[in-house]
């Protein structure tokens, strides 16, 4: 680890310019190993008003600050959005959950090995030094939004309920503040992976918006992970429908760990949207979802797994399949 | 008083004898509240007055030479004291039990990770500054990182028994199969680690190794220096599971560099070196072919496999080694195979051989069941030898029988449904067993015991890697002395005590155990002579000795300590008889028909293993061997890059031991009452290794009970389940 100056900013006007730290769960890490050597670190996890859970109109804001477990365990977030309370409870373990913070979940680093180990030449830790995991080992790469310059996927479960559950991202900047979907606060990796989000130097994220529950919804989130728990996803689905005599009336999906972020295939929800629930509905949505062939062969499973991985999930959320077991839960108002 | 004890005959069960009734109790480690505690001193709890930080640099390509450092860029880092190369320096750590130093390349790299410098710092974290951004020039040359496609192997000529190639030509029913695994590592909690520190020429090297004794001379030969100016401290060690087995690169690096600094030098691998450097156990690629009789007798069994090593290491994955002696045949026949690949050196990690070996050899004994149409209990029971297949010798003691047996009515084996027929919700539900088998040992060990009043004093230079040594030393020398074990203080790894077998190969305890029984005999001895009775008379307990009528208190008979030390040497028995730990592996598991994810659900584990000398810490053991045996089955993956062959898996959040909700809570063992006479005078067999070999393919035969497919290459990761679930 470098050497590096810290600062506690006590308000907004005392952020100064800086790697802003706030769990440090990720940061740390890549620290310690040198992925990231920042000269300056800004703490801000003294500043008041970002760690709160309040209602706002008949959704929720969540501050920044809000640790992972705070937020998974919020009682008013069970209710309304239990999904996102099971991804949260579905990555890392307890005492990094007690730690990380809202804002810095949607903010982690790939875990591409390549991006971890310095010798290697990675794209998005230094821009046009080529991508080692081309050619390399990839069982944990993206399946879709990668460019020729990047293969990594994202790894954060919460977020990807939230893309789900349609969230919004508030950033507080230099000229004020502004409200993006969380879908548009990742940029697609292109020639330059190094540069992951919209954040321009001087933006702090300060809360997640949530938009009014999906009232009556069935809600679940699948996480598959090479053991039962303490890994990242190989692969997941984020999922909250609505059923009416059968028919699906609503349904948002989102998937995990196959993108460079949270990642979203709108024509699938439009081909399950008003249909009434089967197996052959399903087993024809999940032909949308995998691009062929996968970016690396060392992915190629992930297209299979995506697939069954989603149609069970729909199994669950539509009732088609017993529940008994699992943590599909119904959203309350 | 010195006895120099070798093997050759059995002897008196004298603890089955003696009244004070601690041997084998679930005793808690008198060493547990300080480790809980933190007051237990691991090697880099120390921080010796002046000392400084060193942290290895690695080679970054596969072969070639060394042809320059850009040093002056480092020493220019605020707290950096040296960039230190030496020709002393090793490749990578000892194979266990080598007692001579590793290869020493001077500026030749092997392999992708090779430590190939120390920076020193007065803090870690300059020094880890420096170890990462030191620039180091090299000339790169070609090298095979791949066993499949290396063109450097050694085939060893086939161990044989019979006719294989007529039994299994004339065999009814076939099995040939084809299984692979990956690297595994030991992954050990404690980071490897060692601090130097010298006086005057003698060095005092505290670091955690499994195996002083052998250590002590490594690092002797490390730096050219007299085994008698080398003391290694290792009182405490946080797990190693073959890793810690060898002086490492860390050890030979702090040596040098205080040697030449003229302070102590801590240096401490994080865990990415621990997977670059630290000895992995080699990947395997194997073929197992099954021949018997319609009615399920086996007539030809064969194992060949092909392992890995960097050039210049001796030790190969003794894969097939549990193969030959499990089951008979008419015909039996075992090839091995190295590859030689320059990558991360391979050697001992748990249960070298069974761990790996096992997993497809009872997975092809299930498959030969099915293709009988037979209970793969039943044909287990069926073709047990009387004797050991490929040499002939009687077996010392075994209950694989028993344990057979028992396991089955135990977990319920007679209520076996048939294959892929059982479901709860997208869950397939199977259950599958293994037998298990890991080979016994007793390696020379010498042990201290000194008796003042109602105190002892044990003093060996065997480790405690978590294992339990200090409970169970205590509790032979209080079971033989008549004590209470709070009475007896153990002191371990320092190689200035008498030396031991050190930890590995599950003989720690039968060897150093005995070595400790022996002394104590020895004063017991002594303690009849004085109070006027034959040995055989004498009853201790609880400080008072009794005999011929005659009694007194220990705190009179030895108002003056009283010591005596023994040594003990394998010898004749262990030529006339065969020796091994058996046991029965049984599991339950569900895969999820979609995901292909696979939970374990209910585990058995019924072993016999001689006497159990603490039937907590035995426990232990076998509980920790049979969560291996999930993760070998399951989850453990060490992947390398096919270009240069680096880890590409070097942290604990990539590398995937089981996690606690892996490992089911239902976790049972069970222990069956067995004396082994012919192993040792203590008639204990290892257990540090059986809870391991076999427990994964009882893990296996499971999966292929939930959904009637079969994997051949472990561990059966999902995606591996699901193109077998597609398939």
């Amino acid at each position: 680890m470098r050497p590096f100056d810290y600062h506690r900013a006590e308000t907004f006007d005392d952020v100064t310019s800086g790697q802003i730290i706030a769990g440090g769960t990720n940061l740390l890490d890549l620290m310690k190993i040198q992925v990231m050597t920042p000269e300056a670190l800004v703490d801000i996890t003294r500043l008041e008003g970002l760690s709160a859970i309040v209602p706002e109109g008949d959704g929720l804001r969540i501050g920044a600050l809000v640790t992972n477990s705070a937020l998974a365990y919020d009682p008013l977030v069970r209710a309304g959005w239990p999904l996102l309370s099971r991804a949260i409870l579905a990555g890392a373990s307890a005492q990094i959950r007690n730690k990380a913070t809202t804002g810095g979940n949607l903010l982690q680093r790939t875990r591409c090995p390549y991006f971890y180990d310095t010798s290697q030449p990675c794209n998005k830790r230094t821009p046009g030094a080529g991508c080692a995991a081309i050619g390399g080992g990839g069982r944990m790469l993206a399946l879709f939004g990668t460019s020729d310059h990047c293969l990594a996927a994202h790894p954060s479960d919460m977020a990807v309920a939230l893309t789900a559950l349609g969230a919004e991202v508030e950033i507080h900047g230099a000229n004020g503040t502004r409200r993006v979907p969380l879908q548009d606060l990742y940029v697609p990796p292109a020639d330059r992976p190094d540069r992951e989000t919209i954040l321009e130097t001087g933006d702090l994220i300060t809360a997640v918006i949530l938009p009014a529950p999906k009232s009556g919804s069935r809600q679940g989130y699948r996480k598959v992970r090479d053991r039962a728990s303490y890994a990242f996803a190989l692969v997941s689905v984020a999922g909250a429908v609505t059923m009416e005599g059968g028919t699906i009336t609503d349904v948002s999906l989102a998937f995990g760990s196959v993108a460079p972020k949270p990642w979203t295939i709108p024509e699938v929800e439009q081909m399950l949207l008003g249909q009434p629930a089967s197996d052959d509905l399903f087993r024809r949505a999940a032909d949308l979802l995998a691009p062929d062939p996968a970016p690396h062969p060392e992915t190629e499973y992930k297209r299979a797994l995506l697939r069954r991985t989603f149609v069970a999930t729909m199994r669950q959320l539509t009732g088609l399949a017993d529940t008994t077991g699992t943590d599909i839960a119904r959203a309350e108002a | 008083m010195k006895d120099h004890f070798t093997m050759d005959s059995p002897q008196p069960r004298l603890l089955d004898e003696t009244k004070q009734g601690v041997i084998g109790t679930p005793m808690d480690r008198p060493d547990g509240p300080r480790k809980v505690s933190g007051t237990a001193d691991y090697t880099a709890d120390h921080a010796p007055d002046g000392m400084a930080h060193g942290v290895l640099v690695r080679a970054t390509i596969a072969r070639g030479r060394i042809t320059g450092m850009d040093r002056d860029t480092v020493l220019g880092i605020d707290g950096v004291i040296d960039v230190i190369t030496d020709p002393r320096m090793i490749r990578n750590p000892a194979q266990g039990m080598a007692g001579s130093a590793p290869v020493q390349t001077g500026d030749e790299v092997h392999y992708h990770g090779q430590p190939i410098a120390l920076v020193v710092a007065e803090t870690f974290e300059a020094a880890r500054d420096a170890a990462q951004r030191l620039t180091v020039h090299y000339h790169a040359e070609a090298a095979a990182v791949s066993p499949e496609t290396t063109p450097d192997t050694e085939t060893d000529d086939p161990v044989t028994a019979g006719d294989f190639d007529s039994s299994w030509s004339a065999a009814e029913v076939q099995i040939d199969r084809a299984y692979t695994t990956p690297s595994q590592a030991a992954a050990a909690m404690e980071p490897h680690a060692a601090i130097a520190d010298w006086q005057g020429d003698h060095v005092t090297l505290r670091s955690a190794l499994q195996m002083v004794r052998f250590n002590k001379a490594e690092l002797a030969d490390t730096l050219g220096i007299d085994p008698s100016k080398v003391r290694i401290l290792a009182p405490f060690v946080g797990g190693g599971f073959g890793s810690k087995l060898g002086l490492g690169p860390e050890a030979a690096a702090a040596a040098i560099a205080a040697q030449k600094l003229g302070r102590p030098v801590r240096v401490v691998m994080t865990r990415q070196t621990v997977f670059d450097t630290v000895l992995r156990r080699s990947e395997t690629a194997q073929r197992v072919r099954l021949g018997a009789t319609k009615d399920g007798r086996i007539t030809a069994i064969s194992h060949d496999d092909r392992v890995s090593n960097i050039d210049g290491e001796g030790f190969a994955e003794p894969v097939s080694q549990a193969s030959q002696f499990l089951y008979g045949a008419d015909g039996l026949s075992f090839t091995q195979t190295v590859a030689r690949i320059a990558a991360t050196p391979a050697g001992s990690v748990r249960a070298p051989g069974e761990a790996v070996g096992m997993l497809a050899f009872e997975a092809a004994i299930d498959e030969l069941a099915d293709a009988l149409g037979m209970d793969p209990l039943e044909l287990r029971l069926k073709n047990l030898p009387e004797k050991h297949p490929i040499d002939g010798r009687p077996y010392s003691a075994r209950r694989l029988a028993d344990c057979l047996t028992e396991g089955a009515a135990r977990f319920g084996w007679a209520d076996r449904w048939q294959a892929g027929t059982r479901r709860e919700g997208d869950w397939l539900i199977g259950i599958g067993m293994a037998s298990a088998a890991r080979s016994n040992m007793l390696v020379k060990s010498s042990a201290r015991v000194r008796l003042t009043g109602d105190q002892a004093i044990v003093e060996t230079d065997m480790t405690d890697i978590g294992t339990g040594t200090y409970a169970i030393l205590a509790q032979i020398t209080a079971e033989m002395l008549g004590l209470p074990a709070a009475n007896v203080t153990v002191r371990l790894g320092d190689s200035d005590l008498p030396g031991a077998s050190g930890s590995g190969g599950s003989f720690g305890a039968n060897s150093a155990g005995s070595a400790v029984f022996l002394a104590a005999r020895k004063l017991r001895a002594e303690i009849a002579e004085r109070l006027g009775c034959d040995a055989e008379g004498l009853t201790l307990q609880n400080g008072q000795a009794r005999g011929d009528n005659r009694e007194a208190a220990l705190t009179e008979l030895v108002s003056e300590e009283i010591l005596a030390e023994a040594t003990i040497q394998k010898g004749k028995t262990a030529k006339s008889h065969f020796s091994s730990g058996f046991g029965a592996h049984f599991a339950e598991v569900a895969v999820n028909e979609w995901t292909g994810e696979i939970r374990v659900r209910r585990m058995l584990g019924v072993m016999s293993m001689g006497r159990i000398l603490n039937e907590k810490t035995a426990r232990s053991q076998a509980l920790g061997g049979m969560i291996w045996g999930i993760g070998a089955a399951l989850t453990e993956e060490m992947q390398s890059d096919p270009r240069d062959g680096h880890i590409v898996t070097r942290d604990l959040a990539n590398y995937h031991v089981p996690a606690h909700a892996d490992v089911p809570g239902d976790m049972q063992v069970v222990f069956l009452e067995e004396r082994d006479d012919w192993a040792n005078p203590i008639q204990t067999k290892g257990i540090g290794e059986l809870g391991i070999s076999g427990a994964g393919a009882a893990v296996i035969n499971a999966i292929s009970h939930a959904t009637s497919k079969r994997a051949y290459d472990y561990p059966v990761l999902p995606d591996r389940m699901v193109a077998l679930l597609e398939g």
